[in-house]
């Protein structure tokens, strides 16, 4: 298997005035082709930072990041243009790397069309709800054709029931266009119903305290029908625990 | 919601709700018109009971003479021209110039840092107290009545359109970093227009401001427009020509706000 994205040893270190912060002290660990991942810790541990690594906007004090392949960020609310129509928000990553033409046009509406917003092309963002917003800023991140997406909560701001759907309704969608993704999330459950692999880290300073493969047998592998597993509490009270430790 | 082409049928109670609205609005207007006719009434009334002396109060009726004689002379409309036309060019300079070195501001933090004491001292500074100094580098003519214009909104507008620069959404401009944006895509894409409310916002300060500067501005070259025709007024007593021009003034004034408002609406239509 392809490797997709490799942390080796990585280190970072915040500098302010008032002095160092050491974010994250030993992080390692590997992506497959097509895999779905989950990076959970308690808050401040540095989650945020890992996928920042990844996508190239920081850079590590200490260690090496290889990413193999064009990389898709989806942040913690959707954060839509209200200036401009859902469409135009849509091809705004497209816009910004010259690539509109008449094909990746196509392309767009082709998944605004699968997802169910292409009678919302023309709206601004304040006409529609919090999980279209999120669907649509989910297509805005494919419209570049990722072939890595990293998920930064994307779902918290998100209301209960809304959560569950668009999480399952996303990651339907990722795994459909057979995209590998990194999820960030401080939430046990919905990392262990979306994922092929959890990692677990401390708290700040960060490092790897454990990575569970996560096996669940359920007749259709979904986030929502899989949350019925019988293997799902026992992940699930394994990281409770991992995490409660370390709070 | 009624929304221009779907028609809904209403509940009694919420068509009385409209129409409870609707008069409310209607009561106000009919106070705010007649507050200005039984004070312009009282004026009349009072000058002719001579209450008030008309040579220093002047008097409504003898306001519309005024004008009929300036139009009928053809001095009313050059007069208001030139004040018009100095409002608008320092108005539309100091705009311009304004968003111009704020995004200078915007983009190099360093610059702005070095320029932060000068712009709070210039900033605090009474721009008028500049006046003569205009008048005698530029010379006695409107390029230093507009100059004046430009002078004394520059500040304020670099200063609000700055403070709503700063406050566009980090995470906003992480996301165009994401897909890879440079700086000037970071500009265009979201710092100019989510900047547009405070450009907004300093173009009705700007308003105003540029008015002040064009008066001064006139008051000190003392050769043609309203200003001027003021001070001229005041001078030789002619307190009729003085309330004449300031009637003018205060209605052009108010016009050119209500045109900043128009724009407003029609560049912010996705409110």
């Amino acid at each position: 298997m392809d490797v997709m994205v490799e942390l080796k040893q990585i280190g970072v270190i915040y500098h302010t005035l008032e002095g160092e912060i050491e974010a994250v002290k030993d992080v390692s660990f590997s992506v497959e082709k097509g895999e779905f991942i989950s990076i959970i810790g308690p808050s401040g541990c540095g989650k945020s930072t890992i996928l920042s690594l990844i996508s190239g906007l920081i850079k590590p004090s200490r260690g090496t990041v290889n990413v193999n392949g064009k990389i898709g960020y989806m942040l913690q609310k959707d954060y839509l243009f209200e200036w401009r129509t859902i469409y135009k928000n849509v091809i705004i990553g497209l816009e910004v790397q010259h690539m509109i033409n008449s094909e990746t046009e196509k392309r767009i509406l082709k998944l605004m069309e699968n997802y169910g917003l292409i009678d919302f092309k023309d709206f601004y963002p304040r006409q529609l709800s919090g999980g279209m917003r999120q669907r649509a800023a989910l297509i805005r991140t494919l419209a570049i054709d990722p072939d890595i997406l990293l998920l930064d909560e994307p779902f918290s701001s998100l209301d209960y029931q809304t959560k569950l759907l668009i999480s399952d309704e996303i990651w339907s969608i990722i795994k459909k266009e057979g995209k590998t993704a990194i999820l960030v999330t401080h939430d046990i459950a919905e990392a262990i119903s979306m994922s092929d692999k959890i990692i677990v880290l401390s708290k700040r300073p960060a490092v790897v305290k454990n990575i569970y493969k996560i096996e669940l047998t359920c007749e259709e592998r979904t986030p929502i029908k899989c949350r019925r597993a019988p293997e799902f509490r026992e992940y699930f009270n394994s990281i409770w625990k991992e995490l409660e430790v370390h709070v | 919601m009624y929304n221009g082409s779907q028609k809904i049928n209403y509940s009694q109670e919420h068509l009385k709700f409209l129409k409870k609205v609707q008069r409310e609005r209607l009561i106000i207007r009919i106070c705010q018109i007649s507050i200005l006719i039984i004070f312009l009434l009282l004026w009349e009334w009072a000058a002719n009971l001579r209450l008030i002396d008309p040579f220093i109060t002047s008097q409504p009726s003898r306001i519309l003479k005024t004008l009929a004689l300036l139009y009928r002379e053809g001095i009313l409309f050059k007069h208001t021209m030139v004040t018009v036309i100095e409002t608008v060019i320092g108005f539309l300079s100091g705009t311009l110039l304004g968003i111009l070195i704020a995004i200078i501001f915007w983009w190099s933090d360093f610059i702005y840092r070095i320029s932060e004491p000068y712009l709070v001292v210039l900033n605090s500074l009474p721009k008028i107290a500049l006046g003569p100094i205009l008048i005698v580098w530029i010379g006695n003519g409107q390029p230093a009545i507009i100059v004046m214009a430009l002078v004394i909104s520059i500040i304020v507008t670099i200063l609000t359109i700055l403070t709503g620069f700063m406050e566009v959404d980090e995470d906003k401009i992480k996301l165009l970093k994401t897909f890879g944006a440079t700086k000037f895509q970071i500009l265009t894409k979201v710092v100019l227009p989510s900047g547009i409310p405070s450009i907004i916002s300093a173009l009705k300060i700007n308003i105003g401001l540029s008015w002040v500067g064009v008066i001064v501005g006139e008051f000190l070259v003392a050769r043609e427009g309203l200003g001027y025709l003021i001070i001229y007024g005041g001078q030789v007593f002619k307190l009729d020509l003085v309330m004449t021009s300031i009637i003018i003034l205060s209605i052009i004034a108010y016009l050119m706000y209500i045109a900043v408002l128009y724009i407003e609406k029609y560049i912010v239509k996705w409110n």
